[in-house]
C-alpha cells in the first residue's frame, strides 16, 4: 500500500531516489538542497538503500563521480542547487554528450552575486542549453514523482541523456505538505533495473567513453544528443502515460487550467503554477477571461503543445523567475521561437519576477495583468516588465 | 628504434570510426591512440646515453604516457610517437642517462 504521509520536498526528493535504488549517489551539501543528501545517506547507514554513497569535496567532485559511476553502468543520482550546480557545469555537458542517464534534483535558487540563497530558476535555467531534460514539480507530491518519471525517460534507449528535476528553494524544499510514497514493488516494476546499453565496466571487451573528437565526428555527436531530446518529446508523453495507469496521478508537458475561452492565458513553472491557478479562479469570480498553464517539461522544450496552447489565446503572459539579458526571461525567448512562424499568434508579453526569494502575491500578478489587459486591447505595451521592483530604492 | 608493441590495423580502426557514430561517442575498438599521435606538440625530447644506463627502471615505471618500454637486454626504448616531453623520466634517472634536449627537426 502506497503511505500518505507528509514531508518536505528535499525529503521526497530522497524518498524517490531510494524507491529508484540507485547504487551511486555522489553529493555536496549545499542549501537549500542538504537535506537530500543527508536523508540519502541515513536510508544507506540503516540499511535501507543498498548504495555507495560517496561524500565529496566539492559540486565538481560529485557530478564528476556521477559520471563515472554512470559511465561503468548503475542508475545514479545526485542533488543541488544554485552555485553547486554552477560548479557542476563543465561536467554537465560532459554527462549529456556522454548519454549517461543521471538524475540531479534541483532545490531552484538564486545564483550569487549578491548571495541569495532564496528561490528562482536561474541556477538550473542557465543549464537549458547543455543537453539535459529539465522537469519543474509544482508541489513535493511532484518533486518526488517527476524524479521516478525523469529516471525512466533518461535510461529510455531512445533517449539516453542526463535529467534534473527543480523544485522551488524554501518554498518547496523546506515546506511540509502530504506526500504519497509508492510501493517499492511499483515503483520497481515501473522503472526495471537499469540494464546500460552502450556504457559499461567490462574488462573483457575494452571502450572508451568521452574521447576526442575530431571536426569530423564533433558535430554529428552533438547531433545525437539534439535527436535524443527530440525523441524524448514522445517517450516523456509514453512515460507520463504510463505513470499515470500505475499510480494514477496525470502529468502534461504542459498543464492548463481553465484555459476553456481565455482571453490571457497566464504561463509559468513550478511552485508559482499553484499561486497563478488561484489568482485565475480570483479573475474568474470577476468576470475577466483569464487562464493559466503551467510547463512541466522545460526541455525539451514541449513547442507542439506551446503552440496549441497559443490558439486558445489572445495573450499569452509569462511569469517566470530568470532572466535572460537583452531578451528578457528565457520562457520569452523559447515562446517567441515557438510562435514565430505562425500565421496567427496571441500577443506574448513577460513578467520577470520573484528573483531571489521575493514573494509573488496577487497585487505583483494584478500589475500583470493590467498590462497584459493592454495588449489584449491593442494598446502599447512593454514587452519586458519587472514585476514588483522597488524603483523607489533604485 | 624498435617497432611500437601496440598494434592496430590502422585502417581498419579509421574505418570504423568514420563509418559510424556511437551514442556518446563510445570508442569500441581499442587502438584509436594507433592513429591519433600525441607525442606531436612536444618542445623538448628525452636524449638516451646508453652507456650511462643501470637498467633500474624507474624511467619506464614513472613515464606517464607509457612511452617507454624495455627491449630484451632490459634497456629502455622511447616511443617518440607517444613521448610528450614532459621529462619525468630525465627526472627521475638515478645516473643522468636522459637529458632532455630541445626538438630539433
Ligand atoms: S619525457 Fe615524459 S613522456 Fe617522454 S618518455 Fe620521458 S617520461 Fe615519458
Ligand atoms: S631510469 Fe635511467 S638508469 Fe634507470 S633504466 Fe631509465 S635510463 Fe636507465
Amino acid at each position: 500500500m502506497p503511505i500518505r504521509t507528509v514531508m518536505k520536498a528535499n525529503e521526497a526528493a530522497a524518498w524517490a531516489a531510494k524507491l529508484a535504488k540507485p547504487k551511486v549517489i555522489a553529493a555536496f551539501p549545499i542549501t537549500p538542497s542538504t537535506l537530500v543528501p543527508e536523508k540519502i545517506s541515513e536510508f544507506v547507514a540503516n540499511g535501507e538503500l543498498d548504495a555507495e554513497f560517496i561524500k565529496v569535496e566539492s559540486e565538481h567532485s560529485a557530478i564528476s563521480a556521477c559520471v563515472g559511476a554512470s559511465a561503468a553502468g548503475v542508475r545514479t543520482f545526485t542533488a543541488t542547487a544554485s552555485q553547486g550546480l554552477a560548479l557542476m557545469h563543465e561536467v554537465i555537458f560532459i554527462a549529456a554528450g556522454m548519454r549517461l542517464p543521471i538524475v540531479v534534483a534541483v532545490g531552484n535558487r538564486a545564483l550569487s552575486a549578491p548571495i541569495n540563497i532564496w528561490n528562482d530558476w536561474q541556477d538550473s535555467i542557465s543549464e537549458r542549453d547543455t543537453g539535459w531534460l529539465q522537469f519543474y514539480a509544482e508541489n513535493n507530491q511532484e518533486a518526488l514523482d517527476l524524479i521516478l518519471i525523469a529516471f525512466k525517460v533518461a535510461e529510455d534507449e531512445r533517449v539516453l541523456l542526463p535529467a534534473m528535476v527543480g523544485f522551488d528553494a524554501f518554498i518547496l524544499t523546506h515546506t511540509v505538505e502530504p506526500v504519497e510514497i509508492p510501493d517499492q514493488e511499483a515503483v520497481d516494476e515501473f522503472l526495471g533495473e537499469y540494464e546500460p546499453k552502450y556504457a559499461y565496466l567490462d574488462p573483457a571487451k575494452p571502450i572508451t567513453q568521452g574521447t576526442l573528437a575530431f571536426p569530423a565526428h564533433y558535430m554529428e555527436a552533438r547531433y545525437t544528443v539534439w535527436e535524443a531530446n527530440e525523441n524524448a518529446k514522445k517517450v516523456i508523453d509514453e512515460v507520463f502515460a504510463e505513470f499515470e495507469k500505475r499510480f494514477g496521478r496525470k502529468y502534461q508537458k504542459v498543464e492548463e487550467y481553465r484555459t476553456d475561452d481565455a482571453e490571457i492565458i497566464f504561463v509559468t513553472m513550478g511552485s508559482l503554477a499553484g499561486t497563478v491557478k488561484e489568482y485565475v479562479d480570483h479573475l474568474r469570480e470577476q468576470g475577466v477571461r483569464a487562464g493559466a498553464a503551467k510547463l512541466t517539461v522545460y526541455r525539451p522544450f514541449p513547442t507542439e503543445e506551446v503552440r496549441e496552447l497559443a490558439k486558445k489565446a489572445k495573450v499569452i503572459a509569462l511569469l517566470e523567475k530568470n532572466v535572460t539579458f537583452s531578451v528578457g526571461g528565457a520562457l520569452f525567448q523559447d515562446f517567441s521561437r515557438a510562435l514565430v512562424n505562425l500565421d496567427e499568434r496571441p500577443k506574448v508579453v513577460d513578467f520577470i519576477l520573484g528573483l531571489g526569494g521575493r514573494d509573488v502575491t496577487f497585487k505583483d500578478l494584478d500589475e500583470a495583468l493590467e498590462i497584459a489587459q493592454k495588449a489584449l486591447n491593442g494598446e502599447e505595451f512593454d514587452e519586458v516588465n519587472w514585476i514588483g521592483l522597488r524603483k523607489e530604492i533604485l | 628504434m624498435a617497432e611500437s608493441p601496440f598494434k592496430a590495423d590502422i585502417e581498419r580502426v579509421q574505418k570504423e570510426y568514420s563509418e559510424k557514430m556511437t551514442p556518446g561517442a563510445i570508442a569500441y575498438i581499442p587502438g584509436s591512440s594507433v592513429v591519433n599521435k600525441t607525442g606531436s606538440w612536444r618542445v623538448f625530447m628525452p636524449e638516451f646515453n646508453r652507456d650511462k644506463c643501470t637498467r633500474c627502471f624507474l624511467c619506464y615505471i614513472y613515464c606517464p604516457e607509457p612511452a617507454i618500454y624495455l627491449d630484451e637486454e632490459g634497456y629502455p626504448v622511447f616511443d617518440y610517437d607517444y613521448c610528450k616531453g614532459c621529462g619525468i623520466c630525465a627526472n627521475e634517472c638515478p645516473v643522468d642517462a636522459i637529458v632532455m634536449v630541445r626538438e630539433t627537426k
